[in-house]
């Protein structure tokens, strides 16, 4: 990859270690939400369907109901650390490595500081061409 | 109707206020706004970019920005309506407030890094980048203000309530003054401290916010030792039936009933990433690690907000009982307030009041600054101007938006006072649902995604959100209906999202595929490449 136009978006996004970014960021996120969604939609059906079910005591007034709430409270805060470690180790590292070696070649340089110019790194003027 | 109105405070006319001191609860909503006064004033003094106006400079921490999502997310209606509901309906109540948490989930994996590495201030930076500018920008600009709207007059009208209830003003003229008042302050604290203001507004809101139902829980715990089982067997023994911690006494009544209530929980777990004032706030902090920081925090934060709740609202169903609640002035809203006052008397009622009313103050204010970006960056700035104008120039239309806006808000308020609008915030969950997600995540993930995919998808979601709710029983044929007695709903329930939100993946997918303009694959390479790099992200512009 030593032959790599870090300047060029287009390259860059062909690239090998781009290619790998994505992937270890979408083989993570593109199931997870997948998972969850089911698990809390599947929550909210039996809840309004099989209300009996979710009535079942499980210990003293606590029931299958406020236990499987306080469940997806508590998957949404699993899912959160989850997310938050593998972001940490696996995508930050690739995707610094990959900023880093492009900010180098001069892509993307911030074109504005004092916010008064123009809008090209916001999209501006980009799709009139188009 | 009745599942809606948990999610926006109702007025309740003709009641006053028989418990706690009026003046006690304005003493301490007095010092708040001291607080918050000089919050703002000091952060006025560093607003002199539209970056700063817009963004706040770019400048929060994750933590402070998370605190503030919490504080610009739980408004009135979540503090005072799921109370009040678990309150009444027990279970069902508590499981409006698992969609609203675990929707963050949407954002947090897939739209606040992302987001925060391809804008600059608005949602429809990001949904232009790569494709038409104009039509998409005025699209998503569009969609904006329709659900910044509906979601302000929702909270103003709120606010009209939360007077007969908490400050004893039972009188229209009293309480339009106090929605004018309200209002008025809110426009100055936006005006001069832009989005540093408000997100110190909102910090502070937050705090309150927390430390306030944190220490009624616990309290409310060690009233009854520790055990949770047991404050539920009080609970289900005053009300009678233990019938309240099972769901269904909301709205298990009919299928119809169960399927509105399914179509609410997918708007409120896919309406949340697509909330334009949630969005906005992911500009604030300098870096897409410390927006995942954000919203990290703001999970937290949320999430044991909720967890409160549910101490709470059974609490107040042991403590005052469900029939004291309903015939309370404000009803099911007036359960927060009546709780406090039966822990702590005086003191704790006057401090959750002056809590509530800087909820929505802070609510509100986190709209109008995105009204007021949308409308003066998106179609001003953008659109009208072409980008050529100068931080001056867009931040003086930004101001003046924000007191259109503002007096907008305030009208809108006090004309919706007694009126039935607790449906525009779960409308507003629906377009955000609808409208804004399915393009958000089509242009971050899908390569082949096109213009007319976008604006199919974006004009498609909103005007079958609003359709449905013209013609279903909001308006026609129930008892809570505007026109009660004629019958013209075409559409059997009060929540559009089941259909709206499906249909505009469709859309966006149908448009995308059927259309011949070839999109900039340049534009798309960067704006991937930049979504996960960060490369060329906006900096922060002090430090």
């Amino acid at each position: 990859m030593s032959t790599l136009d870090y300047s060029d978006f287009s390259a860059v996004q062909r690239s090998d270690q781009f290619q790998k970014l994505r992937r270890t960021h979408r083989s993570f996120v593109f199931p997870l939400t997948v998972v969850f969604l089911i698990w809390y939609l599947g929550f909210v059906v039996v809840a309004a369907f099989f209300p009996e079910f979710m009535a079942i005591q499980v210990f003293g007034n606590i029931n299958l109901g406020i236990l499987l709430g306080l469940a997806q409270f508590l998957t949404t805060f699993i899912i959160t650390g989850a997310y938050v470690s593998y972001a940490n180790r696996k995508i930050d590292p690739i995707a610094t490595d990959l900023r880093e070696s492009m900010e180098a070649a001069g892509a993307g340089a911030p074109e504005e500081t004092t916010d008064d110019t123009d809008y090209a790194s916001a999209g501006q003027g980009s799709g009139e061409q188009s | 109707m009745t599942q809606l109105a948990i999610l926006s405070a109702q007025a309740d006319e003709g009641l006053t206020t028989e418990v706690g001191n009026p003046w006690a609860n304005i003493g301490i909503f007095l010092v708040f706004v001291a607080i918050t006064l000089f919050a703002v004033l000091r952060a006025s003094k560093k607003t002199k970019t539209a970056a700063d106006f817009y963004a706040g400079g770019r400048s929060f921490t994750g933590t402070q920005n998370g605190t503030a999502i919490a504080g610009d997310y739980l408004s009135a209606a979540s503090f005072l309506g799921i109370v009040g509901a678990i309150a009444i309906y027990g279970y069902d109540g508590f499981l409006y407030s698992i969609g609203f948490l675990v929707a963050w989930l949407v954002a947090l994996l897939l739209v606040a890094e992302m987001l925060r590495n391809t804008g600059k201030f608005t949602m429809a930076d990001v949904l232009s980048f790569r494709l038409k500018q104009r039509p998409v920008r005025i699209a998503a600009a569009t969609s904006t203000l329709a659900v910044s709207i509906f979601y302000l007059l929702a909270q103003m009208a709120g606010a009209g309530a939360l007077v007969s209830l908490l400050l004893g003003i039972d009188s229209g003229i009293g309480q339009s003054l106090v929605i004018a008042v309200v209002g008025l302050l809110m426009i100055f604290y936006v005006f001069i401290g832009g989005m540093k203001g408000t997100t110190w507004v909102q910090i502070i809101k937050a705090t309150l916010l927390l430390i306030g139902v944190g220490i009624m829980s616990v309290w409310l715990l060690a009233l009854f030792g520790f055990n949770f089982s047991g404050l539920l067997g009080e609970a289900a023994s005053i009300a009678g039936t233990t019938d309240i911690l099972d769901p269904g006494q909301q709205y298990g009544e009919s299928t119809l009933t169960k399927m509105d209530f399914i179509s609410l929980g997918l708007a409120l777990v896919l309406g949340t990433a697509g909330l334009p004032h949630v969005l906005m706030r992911f500009y604030t902090v300098p870096t897409a690690k410390e927006a995942r920081k954000s919203v990290v925090w703001a999970i937290w934060l949320i999430g044991g907000f909720y967890l409160c709740t549910l101490v709470l609202g059974f609490g107040a169903a042991a403590m005052v009982g469900p029939e004291a609640i309903t015939n309370a002035p404000g009803g099911q809203n007036s359960a927060a307030p009546l709780l406090a006052y039966e822990l702590g008397g005086t003191l704790l009622l006057g401090v959750i009041a002056a809590v509530a009313f800087a909820t929505i103050l802070a609510v509100v204010a986190g709209l109008t600054i995105t009204a007021s970006a949308s409308f003066a960056h998106d179609i001003y700035g953008q659109v009208i101007k072409k980008g050529k104008l100068d931080t001056k120039g867009e931040m003086r239309a930004g101001r003046a938006t924000v007191v259109v806006v503002g007096i907008l808000a305030i009208l809108g308020g006090i004309g919706a006072q007694g009126q039935n609008v607790a449906f525009l915030v779960a409308l507003a969950f629906a377009v955000a649902a609808s409208a804004n997600l399915p393009t958000i995540i089509y242009s971050l993930f899908w390569k082949g995604f096109t213009t007319r995919g976008a604006l199919w998808s974006m004009y498609g979601g909103l005007g079958t959100s609003i359709g449905l709710i013209l013609v279903s029983p909001v308006l026609w044929g129930a008892e809570s209906s505007f026109f009660p007695d004629v019958d013209l709903a075409l559409y059997p329930l009060t929540n559009p999202g089941i259909v709206s939100i499906p249909l505009s993946f469709l859309l966006g997918w149908i448009g995308s595929k059927t259309s011949k303009v070839k999109e900039d694959v340049r534009k798309q390479a960067e704006m991937e490449v930049r979504s996960l790099t960060g490369v060329g992200a906006e900096q922060a512009t002090d430090h």
